[in-house]
């Protein structure tokens, strides 16, 4: 059954304070040269048949991710 | 006047918001999300809580309730619409708002007694209040954090659009200490902070939280 993922992560300019919470946790473990981390979703959606672009571009901009604060990327199975 | 709050599976706020309606003098109409029915309700109140769990991003799939249609559509036509704490994302999630709300920077839940200031006593909210005048009502929140582009910040300010701002410190780190943002007309209103648990003596730190609700019965009036 064929696979498409979306990815969601905050804009850049959004600050993002739970990956900054990782990156402390990073820091205290010992792991150097970690410059940030920024947190997502990921999102694994099964379809039926041929993953129609045009309706998942949809899903991933209007209900996966709310583009006043993230950034979205849909990646289709030819990917 | 007949003053609706809807009630989203995960609501926690609904009945206190419905006191606060009655205690204002109008008579409280519970409405539910899944129907497609505002009862010719003449307000409308979003209430706090964790609809979903705050699955997906807090308030993102209460906003797409079949009864967050008709409210989007009766706001265009000018329908006086309030969103506390989980009805403020609601409300943002909608796009009768602007900005987002994100986890608070500290990553804490914070509840406390907050201090607010009045800088818009003319929305369909808040005239009860004064302009400049603070108040104090509860804030209880995890995602309260007031967020939008810099560019969008500066319009907001520009016009006017920050109804309430953060006094006495900043709860969860919300740009530019924003506790709550309105529409351009002035009919649509958000806020993080509690009004509805500050409207008696015996409950609340204050009573301050009562002219949101006193507000509107009386921009009603002004309006028939």
């Amino acid at each position: 059954m064929p696979e498409v993922v979306v990815d969601v992560v905050l804009k850049p300019e959004i600050s993002d304070p739970q990956g900054q919470a990782v990156l402390g946790a990073l820091g205290r473990l010992g792991h150097a040269g970690i410059r940030s981390v920024r947190q997502g979703k990921h999102f694994v959606i099964e379809v039926d048949g041929e993953p129609d672009e045009a309706a998942l571009r949809e899903i991933a901009t209007t209900l996966l991710a709310n583009p006043v604060i993230e950034d979205v990327e849909l990646h289709l199975p030819t990917d | 006047m007949r003053i609706g709050v809807i009630t989203f599976p995960g609501s926690l706020d609904d009945v206190d918001a419905a006191r606060a309606v009655r205690l204002a003098g109008a008579e409280p109409v519970s409405l539910w999300h899944g129907d497609h029915d505002l009862q010719a309700v003449d307000a409308v109140v979003l209430p706090g809580g964790f609809s979903y769990g705050d699955y997906l991003r807090a308030g993102a799939i209460a906003a797409r309730s079949p009864l967050m249609a008709d409210v989007v559509a009766a706001a265009g036509r000018g329908l006086p619409v309030l969103g506390i704490c989980n009805g403020f994302q609601v409300l943002c999630e909608a796009g009768l708002l602007p900005g987002a709300l994100t986890r608070n920077s500290h990553l804490h839940f914070r509840n406390r007694d907050q201090g607010l200031l009045v800088e818009r006593a003319d929305t369909a909210w808040t005239s009860s209040y004064r302009q400049g005048q603070t108040i104090v009502v509860p804030v209880k929140n995890g995602e309260g954090r007031y967020v939008a582009a810099d560019a969008e910040l500066d319009r907001l300010e520009g016009e006017g659009r920050v109804v309430v701002r953060y006094v006495g410190g900043n709860p969860n780190g919300s740009s530019r200490d924003i506790a709550g943002v309105t529409s351009a007309d002035g009919r649509v209103v958000g806020l993080m902070p509690h009004p509805e648990h500050a409207v008696e003596d015996l409950t609340g730190p204050s009573t301050d939280g009562l002219g949101f609700f006193t507000s509107v019965l009386s921009s009603l009036v002004g309006a028939a």
